[in-house]
């Protein structure tokens, strides 16, 4: 997929299924008892021994100040059309018409990086009106409950570009 | 007012378990049904937390996680093996 | 102190509120939504946010529980969707046709191409 999968070393991937791990161990625990942080940091080290040959998705990139800003950012234009969507959908089933007129559209991402593709089709999925229903490659198929225009262009400008410009930014 | 906005929250999530339920029962096919079980879990893990705040138990939160954790591996376990087309 | 305290207890009361309203939504949008992806629609979307702001709510009313509470709703935003689209896939390669009323559906060749067996047979109900 992507060149770096092959440069990143896999102490890359040892570190990052220690973290997940040791994260979920805290997550089950909630505390900060030494013993308990210890017990969990040498269990999340056996299991990422195990499992760090199943590590092929995602290439996450340790963050710079400026992507963090952008992560923030992010998160607000999401959270907003997080909400909207919700009030779409409210209005949409509580209307005795049913007001839906749905289809399949596709659009081509300008995304590489695998990590940011999952980003993007989760915050599809969580936006009004929209649902990833397949990621081929770099081509995203989104079901879409009130078709708008069935062109892929149409269908780029309207679900992806408010995410895709912000993501773009961090991993273009 | 916390007891009757608990109590009315309470009650909405106990209804829309049961509508969930309703449309597992119709179905039609095995997908739907699957749908209906995702959206139930979730509705579940929010009634879990809230009884655990109803009968202050942090217990209950444990339970919520676990739940949260075990939905979401079953229903990927179930659209692999639908996908397989049954 | 006290009033912090007070504002938070309020703010987590009309967040409980406000999510076990869409709780509701979107029960209703799996029992009205005449398909299985526009189910999908209304029932990932209501659901997430109805039971992130619940558990929210009760995180804020009672801030010792916060960090396990917010953990779990970072779980469910970041699950819910996963598995939403794992469905959605799923049942289309195993046959589930959605209403088009809008003449397009892009994805129809895809499927075909990736070759679904026995598409009679899934369709029934089991």
């Amino acid at each position: 997929m992507t060149s770096t999968s092959y440069h990143s070393p896999p102490l890359v991937h040892y570190l990052y299924t220690f973290i997940l791990v040791w994260i979920l161990w805290y997550a089950f625990t909630t505390s900060l008892d030494p013993a308990e942080l210890i017990v969990g940091a040498v269990i999340a080290a056996v299991i990422s021994f195990i499992t760090v040959r199943y590590f092929e998705c995602c290439d996450p990139i340790l963050l710079a100040p400026q992507h963090l800003l952008y992560f923030i950012q992010y998160f607000f234009v999401f959270l907003g059309a997080l909400i909207k969507a919700n009030f779409d959908v409210a209005r949409r089933v509580i209307n005795p018409k049913l007001p839906i007129n749905p289809g399949i559209v596709k659009f081509e991402s300008k995304l590489n990086n695998r990590f940011a593709k999952m980003v993007l089709a989760n915050s599809i999925t969580l936006t009004p009106g929209t649902l990833t229903v397949d990621v081929k490659g770099s081509t995203f198929y989104i079901h879409w409950i009130d078709v708008k225009g069935g062109d892929p262009e149409t269908a780029y400008k309207e679900i992806a570009e408010p995410f895709e410009r912000i993501l773009l930014k961090i991993y273009g | 007012m916390t007891a009757i906005v608990i109590n009315i929250a309470l009650m909405l999530i106990g209804t829309a378990a049961f509508i969930g339920l309703l449309r597992f029962v119709k179905g039609p096919t095995a997908a739907d049904r699957a749908v209906a079980s995702d959206t139930l879990s979730v509705i579940g893990i929010a009634g879990l937390v809230l009884l655990a705040y109803v009968f202050r138990r942090y217990i209950y939160t444990d339970l919520a996680l676990v739940y949260a954790v075990l939905g979401f591996i079953g229903i990927i376990v179930i659209a692999r093996f639908i996908e397989r087309a049954l | 102190m006290e009033t912090v305290l007070l504002i938070l207890h309020y703010a987590g009361l009309f967040l409980i509120l406000l999510g076990s309203v869409f709780l509701f939504l979107g029960a209703l949008g799996i029992y009205r939504m005449p398909d299985l992806y526009n189910r999908l629609q209304a029932g990932t979307k209501a659901s997430t946010l109805g039971a992130m702001s619940t558990i929210l709510g009760v995180g804020l009313i009672q801030p010792s529980w916060f960090i396990k509470l917010f953990i779990i709703v970072i779980f469910i935003a970041l699950a819910n969707p996963l598995s939403s689209h794992a469905l959605a896939r799923a049942s289309y390669k195993a046959g589930v046709k959605p209403i088009i009323t809008s003449d397009t559906d892009e994805y129809a060749a895809v499927a075909d191409e990736a070759g679904k067996p026995k598409t009679e047979k899934n369709t029934q109900t089991l």
